[in-house]
């Protein structure tokens, strides 16, 4: 019996990610062009002359017609370029390039802390039905969500930084007194670790724990929720009675047999988490004065700086469709089956 | 030949008694969902002070009796400015999910009902919508309608409806083929009919839940959109523009200004979550998680 | 109530002796009392069916043997007894460490549904590999070459090839047999199939309990099989109980049991049974359905409701069961005349 090849799969997932992409440059397009109003006045901002106007409206095209404007508009994407910030005076793909990093950081720390937790909770709550354990995590997921991330950031740095003294002020990356590492990956902790500069490690993992709980914790609650539902549908299902009888030791058992095939309606989750993570990114990188694309997004917003909002815009759509593609592929690895065309 | 007795129905308020019983934390959601109501609908009259009122003298003291949650940065007290909030909170997220609740109705329904290229186009449409982060589209839309409340509204409903749309379009899907709608496609009753009052009522229970979870979510965005200063412009009460305003304030410990607040945010939100989640038991036990 | 058999000569011969044994299940409905005092043997080297309809509590017999009771079950008495090389001991008194060596290794089950009792997303190759590393000494260089002697053994054409398959792209009679191997794979003493041919083809099931049959000869194993299908039990097992909601109702060997049923259900199962020469107005059903075992008024005879033949005494007296042959045993105190 022959089953596709993995490339085949790979191959599959990402011609199938295509229309999205398509979907998000139409409706970035229609965002950003197809306004009511003058789309030139947007980009010129809000002190512009006329003159000022007039030039961009020509630079852009927007005397085209509409498929024309779609065809230049692609063009510019393809050519990488999304236009010149009005606030910085860059173009904002260098702009978002720069600040790129600091989010990606933000973000896989608050991942990789909420799933540090998630997991083992879940875990613990399904193999321990009805105990305190179990009920503290049905009440964590209903609160959890309840929570409002940027309420959630103030009321740690109260805590910590405020009444208790032991996080750093919330003020970015690092200190003042520390300069960034030098860049390798842009990410402070890995950077400083290969240059072996400890004290720029602990002084910007000081800086990145309270964001990332903060950013954790709002995912922590939906994950914990389907470890756990995942974890006791699994658990009671028939091939987990047959390891049991076969004498397999119960480690063997929960997580071999029952953990791996729990994962995937878990990863299924991951995906929409991604995009509430991505949004509450924006909030937390606020909350913080962390120097992301977020914080940029919301200057950008306040100044009218139309250019660099949509920017951010298609970029983070970008990148979860990406996101999404890997999760799919994540997925067929977990899952043979998923591979197969039913 | 005997009589059979008809069996004796308990009365509405013995039913309502028992249901109650069995569900006190939905109960208890319920009320608190009317306190919040009545509030939205009363809060300015019971405020103590005029929410609006500056009162330099007393700025930024912390809770005391004269000000249960004390006054902010230009000695405005924060229970009123909290308490008139309510108003706008709820409305915004109200209208936002009525909006995309019909919009997304109309929309599944017919995707599901008539399926082929009408299904294909709105189920690309709302694919599409849904590979952007939701709330990164709202800013996006904001930002290319214009700050205004209004489009704080038309941003959140759009990235509520593939929801309704989604959930609307797999319930009809689920009914489409059922007896009775057979029944009523050979009594001769046109589409329209069909699906406004033989399918959709069917599907109204589950979304119940779904609207109650979703108010809870469509509140939360809202108040973030807010928070980072879109839409609801100072000096007006809003949960989330406090917050924002409060939070130079935390660093420096008057923690009240944006605590309150955001408290009172997370308590409606979670209110909606429970009575979701209640009425998810109540409707369709085998939704739960 | 039933009263349990005193089988003294057997206890010495036999490999498993379950006596009195009661298990309950507490649920949010009620508490269901799934057995009731069940007691039988079963020798080394043969081959014991257990018929009976769904619901009876067959399954939940072999599980609480295996001691793989659901969380909700609950052993409320009697003892299951192993004897291994002339010692006995109490499966209900082991260690959960003690039990899971014998698990797998001299006291097996296998399933039905093989592609759903079968782990869908790992190899079936590494599964079995699975249990031969959790009780063999072999070092790990041996073990895929074991495995691939395992598959062959249970007759699995291509066995290189089939160690890298996954169940759903295998049928069900080839995951059958996987299972098979699966439960044999340490050889056993003894083998529990709950219905091993549900779901296969006609066909399909006489290779599998042929193939059964045969590894059990070979290996000189005791195997239970579990089953509703009255006609199977009669081609493949030397002796044979009925149990009839959650009690045994009767025990004989084959033979004696088809030509001389003497429990009222065992006959009537025997006359619902469909036959080459039957016609459909031949067979009878049986009236009635299993009672509710969450009743706290269940009659002593569980059988009382549907049987033509009961009167006060089987609705009070508590059933005591009784020898009626060489190996024959009823629990009925009206037995069908020889």
């Amino acid at each position: 019996m022959s089953r596709p090849s993995t490339v085949s799969i790979v191959i599959q997932r990402i011609l199938g990610a295509i229309p999205s992409i398509l979907g998000v440059i139409i409706v970035t397009f229609v965002l950003t062009r197809a306004l009511p109003g003058d789309p030139a006045a947007y980009f010129a901002g809000p002190a512009a002359t006329q003159e000022a106007i007039d030039q961009i409206r020509d630079s852009l095209g927007l005397n085209r017609s509409l498929p024309e404007q779609f065809f230049i508009y692609v063009g510019e994407l393809l050519r990488g370029d999304l236009g010149n910030s009005l606030t910085t005076g860059q173009t904002v793909v260098s702009d978002l390039l720069t600040r790129l990093p600091a989010s990606l950081e933000l973000t896989l720390a608050g991942l990789i802390f909420s799933l540090a937790l998630a997991l083992p909770l879940g875990i613990l709550a399904a193999t321990r039905p009805g105990s305190w354990i179990d009920h503290s995590v049905r009440i964590l997921a209903t609160a959890g969500v309840s929570l409002p991330t940027f309420f959630t950031g103030l009321l740690l740095i109260y805590v910590f930084y405020f009444r208790l003294g032991l996080a750093p002020a919330p003020l970015g990356r690092l200190a003042i007194l520390f300069s960034s590492p030098d860049q390798v990956t842009g990410l402070f902790l890995v950077d400083s670790l290969l240059a072996g500069d400890w004290e720029t490690f602990r002084a910007a993992l000081g800086q990145l724990i309270l964001p990332a709980v903060t950013l954790g914790l709002f995912a922590l609650a939906p994950l914990a929720r389907v470890t756990r539902a995942s974890m006791l549908s699994v658990l009671s299902s028939d091939f987990i009675r047959t390891a049991k009888a076969s004498g397999l030791a119960p480690h063997t058992v929960l997580f071999g047999y029952a953990f791996r095939n729990a994962l995937l309606p878990i990863v299924t989750t991951l995906g929409v988490v991604f995009s509430f993570l991505l949004g509450a990114n924006v909030l937390v990188e606020k909350v913080f004065a962390w120097p992301g694309i977020g914080s940029y997004a919301v200057s950008a917003l306040i100044a009218s700086d139309y250019a660099a909002v949509q920017g951010f815009v298609l970029t983070m759509a970008l990148l979860y469709v990406v996101l999404n593609l890997l999760i799919d592929l994540l997925y067929t690895v977990i899952d043979p089956r998923a591979g197969v065309e039913s | 030949m005997t009589l059979i007795q008809p069996i004796k129905r308990p009365s509405s308020l013995a039913q309502a008694r028992y249901i109650v019983s069995e569900n006190r934390v939905t109960f208890g959601s319920f009320l608190l969902f009317f306190a919040l109501v009545l509030l939205a609908i009363f809060g300015q009259a019971i405020a103590p002070y005029d929410p609006m009122a500056s009162n330099a003298a007393v700025a930024l003291s912390p809770p005391s009796l004269a000000h249960w949650f004390g006054t902010d940065d230009l000695g405005r007290d924060v229970l009123s400015r909290v308490l008139v909030a309510t108003r706008l909170d709820l409305g915004i997220a109200v209208i936002a999910v009525v909006l995309s609740f019909g919009l997304g109705s109309i929309l599944g329904t017919c995707a599901g009902y008539f399926g082929g290229w009408c299904d294909r186009i709105i189920s690309r449409i709302i694919d599409t919508l849904m590979a952007f982060p939701l709330f990164i589209l709202a800013m996006g839309l904001v930002a290319a309608l214009g700050n205004t409340v209004e489009n704080i509204i038309y941003a959140t409903a759009v990235i509520n409806l593939p929801l309704y749309t989604r959930v609307v379009r797999a319930e009809i899907l689920v009914r489409r083929d059922a007896g009775y709608v057979e029944a009523a496609r050979l009594a001769g009753n046109g589409h329209l009919r069909i699906m406004a009052a033989h399918l959709f009522p069917n599907v109204l229970p589950v979304m119940m839940v779904h609207i109650s979870l979703n108010m809870g979510w469509a509140i939360l965005n809202a108040a973030g959109l807010s928070f980072i200063g879109l839409g609801v412009r100072p000096p007006t009460p809003e949960w989330g523009i406090m917050v924002a305003e409060g939070a130079t304030y935390i660093i420096s410990g008057e923690w009240w200004l944006a605590i309150f607040p955001g408290a009172v945010l997370m308590l409606a939100v979670f209110c909606f979550n429970l009575l979701g989640d209640g009425l998810r038991d109540l409707v369709d036990p085998r939704m739960r998680t | 109530m039933i009263s349990s058999p005193t089988t003294a000569t057997s206890v010495q011969t036999s490999l498993l002796s379950v006596r009195g044994l009661s298990v309950e299940f507490r649920t949010r409905t009620g508490i269901v009392q799934a057995l009731e005092n069940i007691s039988f043997h079963i020798n080394k080297g043969e081959t014991l069916g257990i018929v009976g309809e769904s619901g009876s509590g067959k399954s939940v017999l072999a599980l609480a043997i295996l001691g793989i009771l659901d969380q909700a079950g609950y052993v409320t008495g009697g003892e299951i007894l192993w004897s291994q090389d002339t010692a006995t001991c109490d499966l209900l008194k082991l260690p959960e460490k003690r039990l899971r060596q014998l698990r797998g290794q001299e006291l097996s089950m296998i399933f039905q549904n093989p592609r759903v009792a079968l782990n869908s997303i790992r190899k079936v190759g590494k599964q079995l590999v699975d249990v031969l590393r959790c009780h063999s000494n072999l070092p790990r260089s041996r073990l895929k070459a074991r495995a691939l002697e395992l598959l062959a053994s249970v007759r699995i054409p291509d066995p290189q090839q089939r160690y890298d398959a996954y169940p759903y792209e295998l049928s069900g009679g080839l995951c059958q047999r996987i299972m098979i191997a699966l439960g044999l794979a340490c050889s056993p003493q003894l083998l529990i199939a709950d219905e091993p041919t549900t779901g296969l083809d006609v066909t399909t099931q006489a290779t599998v309990m042929n193939l059964l049959k045969e590894l059990a000869t070979e290996q000189q194993m005791a195997t239970v099989v579990i089953t509703h299908d009255l006609a199977l039990a009669s081609e493949y097992c030397d002796r044979i109980i009925v149990m009839h909601a959650g009690h045994v109702v009767e025990s004989a060997p084959t033979h004696l049991l088809f030509s001389q049923p003497r429990h009222p259900y065992t006959a009537k199962l025997i006359a619902a049974t469909p036959e080459p020469h039957k016609g459909f107005e031949d067979l009878v059903p049986i009236l009635g359905s299993l009672p509710d075992l969450r009743r706290e008024d269940l009659p002593p005879c569980r059988f009382v409701g549907r049987c033509d033949r009961a009167d006060e005494t089987c609705q009070q007296e508590e059933l005591v069961y009784r020898q009626v042959g060489g190996e024959h045993w009823v629990g009925c105190w009206y037995p069908l005349e020889e």
